[in-house]
This record gives structure tokens, C-alpha cells and sequence, in this order.
């Protein structure tokens, strides 16, 4: 039955995360089911506050899930001890957005890379891991006189190498990236993403790539994730949800891409209404306060995550409609 | 004098002079915005973006902030010779500025409606009640709700407070907004609705604005003119249309090239190799050469010609890009 083209590495089943704050609990991550297969990418789109990160982290286990499971390779980790999850984590890794925040300031470039070596004893020379760090600086493009420089004397774009070059160190097979070009300039971004993609090409590598901008997603991607307010609300093959978005908030998020061509203005979705707040989300589809095909029943039943097409799963009461062409959004 | 020539700046140095270093951050630019025109300035962080614009609004920080050489003529009238008390009555009134982040540009322990009351009473001799009824009638305008006149900034979304960004902006009428990534910090469905705004205020109200940003798209939907900036010089400009179907100045195609575009699937990223030059150590020549892939010897010692015909002009040694314009 095992098919190794499209075999699962990591799937989550009912994952939840709720954070308590005073007025109750923030849903940050609400009932998310999806899979990734080995050696692609699932891009993961949502504007801020939508639960993308938090996603991220529980399915790392940096934050532990309020309910529901995450397995790696058919492995439920969950259920896994402190000693165990440590062994794990040579296989799951992230890179952050911010390559200022997330470099040691007082630690060269080389002790960087080689401290998760140290961590996880796979070396036992330090000539080994010296060899190690070089091989590694060189898959990610790092000169090696940067070896024994310092973090402040790089910018963003050679930061973010350091970066990958870390979380590669170990032979992870999955990695999260969140948000890893979004602080950097399209020039540099450029840069970075064609390596992502390089090394995915050579080692195979399996990444959860979290962004906000959708063709930067779009590129990078195999499949495409929609989130809003911590839920899922759509996931296809990326040129059939750009192709064909199922959802309405979809539709008006992908509109709302401000292109470069300017031959052809795009018709521009503009919503009205206001985002309802992830604490003690009421019943019902979450959007629906924005949205323009918002029924009685949208607002007292919660929409199903469904598959509409091969692979291609939407979370909308009324996504039959927005199929045939039944409803359409009024552009200006 | 052209009367329709709101904003004309002509050869403008502006330096950072610290103890050990000198940083060159906008170095000799030439720019003109004429009435109800859109200008987009579009570069990476370190272009002197903002730079330009802090100058234009005589909000450079002094020291270590200084304007060395140049003109800034707002409607005939050189800035930089403002006294406080000019510069007072000019901002605001002539020109307006939109910060970036709506979350510091508000004052946090005031109501939003005190603080936009507060602008019109500054510049204008009129009562509380006339100052209240003129900032409900922008907020609405910019979609803010009455029953939200006395509601604090951090009961405001993101989207909601750069909207009172905005309408605290336009409460005088200014000829001109300088508008500074206006809505970097916001999520694409929030700044299509600030963008849609903007240009619907602008239309309504014939302003004119210098849109900075360092997004393409954002340009391409908002203005009519674009200025390409790298290392304190405009190295490109002209109509949208021109700058973006004939890129003519390499750092520009390079941009071009770095984007993924949603259209076309199997393109390539290209980068551009390196990255922007420290302005306290600018390279000689073209500031671009050690990240231009056409760089000749000449490119490395000759500070590059304006070339162009009429409204599109680049600063280049060479003109590579001109047989695909036929």
C-alpha cells in the first residue's frame, strides 16, 4: 500500500491549541487536520494572528497541544517522553523570522553552526565537527573566513544562511520555516528562497513553509494551506487553489495581491466588516462576519472540512455555490 | 515656473555625521510631483527612502541629520530655509505625513478623537465642537464609526488605526501626503481596503503623494509615476508603464527578476548577488557596480550619466536595455 512518491511525514489529527487569558480562551489553533508528504512543501498562508506560528510550534511540540495528535512518520509524539522528543528533534527543525534575534551575538559563526553537534553528541572529535561546519557553510554559500566572524558583521540575508546552516547540521528531514524572508529585502529574499529550494532538491527535505505573502508561498510551494483565525479553511495542490479558490475568504485574499502587471489590473476584492475575536469564538464559520454570502446558516453551524475535489479540501457551507460560479464577489 | 509643480527637489545631499563615520544617505536627487500626481519612491532598506522624505518635511534629526547641498521647493518656496515657525504652519496644513506603524504614531493615553481634535485646533481658529464635528466627519469618511470618537488607540485594530492614521493626515487638507509604507505592517485584505481609501481620498480631494514602499505591486495599483532609489540615488524613473515594461537600469531588472510572479509559473527567481553598500562606505563610481553584472572598469571609477528620452531616465554608463523597447 506504501507509496514512496507520496509517502506522509507529518499529520495532524484534531490539534488544538488554546491559550488562557483572562476573558477565557484564545483559539489560536482550532481542529486542524492536514498532512505533508515526504520531500514537499505545505505552504501555509494567513494574516497575522491567524494561528500560522502557533501551528508551527505545536506540530514541533514547542508549545504542547491542548488536545488532539501529531504524528511523524505514523509516530505519534505526543505521547512521547522528554528523553525521547530530544532524539526527535535531530529530525524536526525550525528556521525563525527573525536572523536578528535568533543568532547569538557573543558566538562566532562556526560555534553557531557547530552547537547542535555538541548538543547531540553526533560527532566525537572536534576535527569531525570542524569538517561538519565547513561542509555545511558551503551547502548554504558562507565563505569560510566567516568561520571564526561574528554575527553583527553580516547582514540579514548571510544571518538567515547561518540560520539554515544550523538547522541543517543535524540531518533534520522536516523543517518549519516561519517566515523565513520576511524580513529581508526581495533582492536578498530571492537569494534565500532559491537555496531553500536547492536543498530541498538535494537532501530531500521536507518543509512547513509559514508566510503571509501569498507569491512568495506560491513558489515555493506544492501545496497551499489556508488559515483563519487558527482554523484551516482550505488546502489544495497550489495551482488548483489559485486556479480555483473554493472559499470566499480565499477568493478575497488572493485578489487582494497587489501585482506588478500593469497592463491588466486585477479586480480587487475589497471586504467589509470586521475580524471577530479568537477568544471564545462563537458557533458557526468564523468568516462569516465578513463575508458576503454569510447565511442563517453560516452563522449557527460550523462549516465541515471537506474534500470538493481530489485533494483539494474547503471548509465553506455554501463552497458548492462558489463552484459553479453561482456566487460571485461584486469587484470594482 | 510650471504652476502645477507642487513639489520640485533639486539636487539634494543629506549626510549623517557622526564622530567616526559619515554616512552618505541621500546623495543628489532630482525630483519633481505635480498636482494630484501619484509618485511611488520604491528601494531597499538603506535606498535613503525616508531619508528623502524626513528631508522634505524638515524632520531630519539635527544632528546628526544634515542637509548639505540642494533645494526643496514646496510650492515655489525653499524649505530648507523654513523658520520653526514656517515649518509649523507648512506640516499639516501643506504636507502631511503617514508613518509606517500606526501603533507608535498615536499617542496611547489620549483618545483617538482628543488627538485628531487636537491637530485642527492647532491649525485652525475654531471651536471644540467645530474641531469634533470635522474629525467625525473624516473618520467616517475613512470608515471608522462615530461611537468610536472616544475609544483609545489599543482598542483599535491594525487596520482600524492606520485608517485614523490616515484621516488625522488629511484633517487639514494638505496639498501634498508623503505616505511611508503605509501598509507594510498591515495583512493584504486590510491594506487593499486602506489602499482603496487612499485613492479614493486622493481623488476626492485632488492631492497630491509620494507613496514610499519597497513593494512593487503596491505602486504598480497606486501611483502613476514611479522613482527607483539605491544608495541615495534615483537610478530609475519615469511613468509606471515606462519603469515596468522596460526596466532600463540593471538594479531595476534585477528587482524584477528577484520577485516570484503569481502569472507565470516556471520563472526563475534571480537575485541579486550581494547586498546594498554601507552609506558610511559607499563604492566609488556607480554605487551599484559591485552588485551589477554588466560592471565595466569605467563603472567602477565614473560616477554614471542621466540617460533617457523625456519622462524615463536612468543613471547608467551604458544603455543595455534599449533594443527591447522596439
Amino acid at each position: 500500500m506504501e507509496n514512496k512518491e507520496n509517502k506522509v511525514l507529518i499529520e495532524t489529527k484534531r490539534l488544538k491549541k488554546y491559550f488562557p487569558v483572562p476573558a477565557g480562551y484564545l483559539h489560536a489553533v482550532d481542529d486542524v487536520n492536514l498532512t505533508i508528504n515526504k520531500g514537499e512543501t505545505l505552504g501555509i498562508v494567513g494574516e497575522s494572528g491567524c494561528g500560522k506560528s502557533t501551528l508551527g510550534r505545536v506540530i514541533l511540540r514547542l508549545h504542547e497541544a491542548t488536545s488532539g495528535d501529531v504524528l511523524y512518520d505514523g509516530m505519534n509524539i505526543n505521547n512521547f517522553s522528554d528523553d525521547e522528543m530530544r532524539h526527535m528533534r535531530q529530525n524536526m527543525q525550525i528556521i525563525f523570522q527573525d536572523p536578528y534575534a535568533s543568532l547569538n551575538p557573543r558566538m562566532t559563526i562556526g560555534r553557531i553552526i557547530e552547537e547542535p553537534l555538541k548538543l547531540h553528541k553526533i560527532y566525537k572529535t572536534a576535527e569531525e565537527r570542524r569538517k561538519r561546519v565547513e561542509e555545511l557553510m558551503e551547502l548554504v554559500g558562507l565563505p569560510m573566513r566567516s568561520y571564526s566572524q561574528y554575527p553583527h558583521e553580516f547582514d540579514g540575508g548571510r544571518r538567515q544562511r547561518v540560520v539554515i546552516a544550523r538547522a541543517l547540521s543535524i540531518n533534520p528531514q522536516f523543517i518549519v520555516c516561519d517566515e523565513p524572508v520576511s524580513a529581508l529585502d526581495v533582492s536578498v529574499q530571492a537569494q534565500i528562497l532559491n537555496l531553500l529550494m536547492d536543498l530541498q532538491k538535494k537532501i530531500g527535505l521536507t518543509y512547513m513553509f509559514i508566510s503571509h505573502d501569498l507569491s512568495v508561498v506560491k513558489h515555493i510551494s506544492t501545496n497551499i494551506g489556508v488559515m483563519y483565525l487558527g482554523q484551516l479553511i482550505e488546502k489544495a495542490p497550489k495551482n488548483d487553489i489559485f486556479a480555483k479558490p473554493l472559499h470566499p475568504y480565499t477568493i478575497a485574499l488572493l485578489s487582494a495581491i497587489p501585482s506588478v502587471n500593469v497592463l491588466e489590473k486585477s479586480k480587487k476584492v475589497i471586504l467589509k466588516g470586521e475580524i471577530v475575536s479568537p477568544i471564545n469564538p462563537k458557533v458557526g464559520c468564523r468568516f462569516a462576519t465578513r463575508c458576503p454570502f454569510a447565511t442563517e446558516k453560516c452563522t449557527s453551524e460550523n462549516p465541515v472540512f471537506e474534500e470538493a475535489a481530489p485533494n483539494h479540501f474547503v471548509a465553506c457551507h455554501r463552497w458548492r455555490e462558489v463552484a459553479d460560479g453561482t456566487l460571485q464577489y461584486s469587484t470594482n | 515656473m510650471d504652476k502645477n509643480i507642487v513639489l520640485d527637489v533639486k539636487n539634494l545631499h543629506v549626510h549623517y555625521v557622526t564622530d567616526d563615520a559619515t554616512a552618505k544617505a541621500v546623495n543628489g536627487i532630482d525630483f519633481q510631483v505635480k498636482e494630484g500626481e501619484a509618485l511611488g519612491l520604491v528601494g531597499e532598506t538603506g535606498a535613503g527612502k525616508t531619508t528623502t522624505a524626513l528631508s522634505i518635511m524638515q524632520l531630519i534629526p539635527d544632528p546628526p541629520g544634515i542637509i548639505v547641498d540642494g533645494e526643496i521647493n514646496f510650492e515655489g518656496k525653499n524649505v530648507i530655509y523654513n523658520t520653526d515657525k514656517e515649518n509649523q504652519a507648512m506640516r499639516g496644513n501643506g504636507i502631511a505625513m503617514i508613518f509606517q506603524d500606526p501603533m507608535t504614531a498615536l499617542n496611547p493615553v489620549m483618545t483617538v478623537g482628543d488627538q485628531l481634535s487636537e491637530v485642527v485646533l492647532t491649525h485652525e481658529k475654531i471651536s471644540k465642537s467645530e474641531a469634533k464635528q470635522r474629525v467625525i466627519e473624516l473618520l467616517e469618511i475613512v470608515g471608522v464609526k462615530r461611537d468610536r470618537y472616544d475609544d483609545y488607540p489599543h482598542q483599535f485594530s491594525g487596520g482600524q488605526k492606520q485608517r485614523v492614521v490616515i484621516a488625522m493626515s488629511l484633517l487639514c487638507n494638505p496639498k501634498l501626503l508623503i505616505a511611508d509604507e503605509p501598509t507594510t505592517a498591515l495583512d493584504v485584505t486590510i491594506q487593499a481596503q486602506v489602499l482603496d481609501i487612499i485613492n479614493q481620498l486622493r481623488e476626492k480631494y485632488k492631492m497630491s503623494m509620494i507613496l514610499i514602499t519597497h513593494d512593487l505591486g503596491v505602486v504598480a495599483e497606486t501611483c502613476e509615476n514611479v522613482a527607483i532609489m539605491y544608495a541615495g540615488n534615483i537610478v530609475e524613473s519615469g511613468s509606471v508603464k515606462e519603469v515596468y515594461l522596460n526596466p532600463r537600469h540593471p538594479y531595476t531588472r534585477g528587482l524584477f527578476d528577484s520577485i516570484p510572479k503569481l502569472d507565470d509559473e516556471s520563472a526563475e527567481l534571480v537575485p541579486i548577488e550581494g547586498a546594498i553598500s554601507n552609506a558610511a562606505d559607499l563604492p566609488t563610481g556607480c554605487h551599484f557596480h559591485p552588485r551589477c553584472r554588466y560592471c565595466q572598469e569605467i563603472c567602477k571609477h565614473q560616477r554614471p550619466p542621466q540617460r533617457g528620452t523625456g519622462s524615463h531616465k536612468f543613471m547608467c554608463h551604458f544603455d543595455l536595455f534599449s533594443e527591447e523597447a522596439k
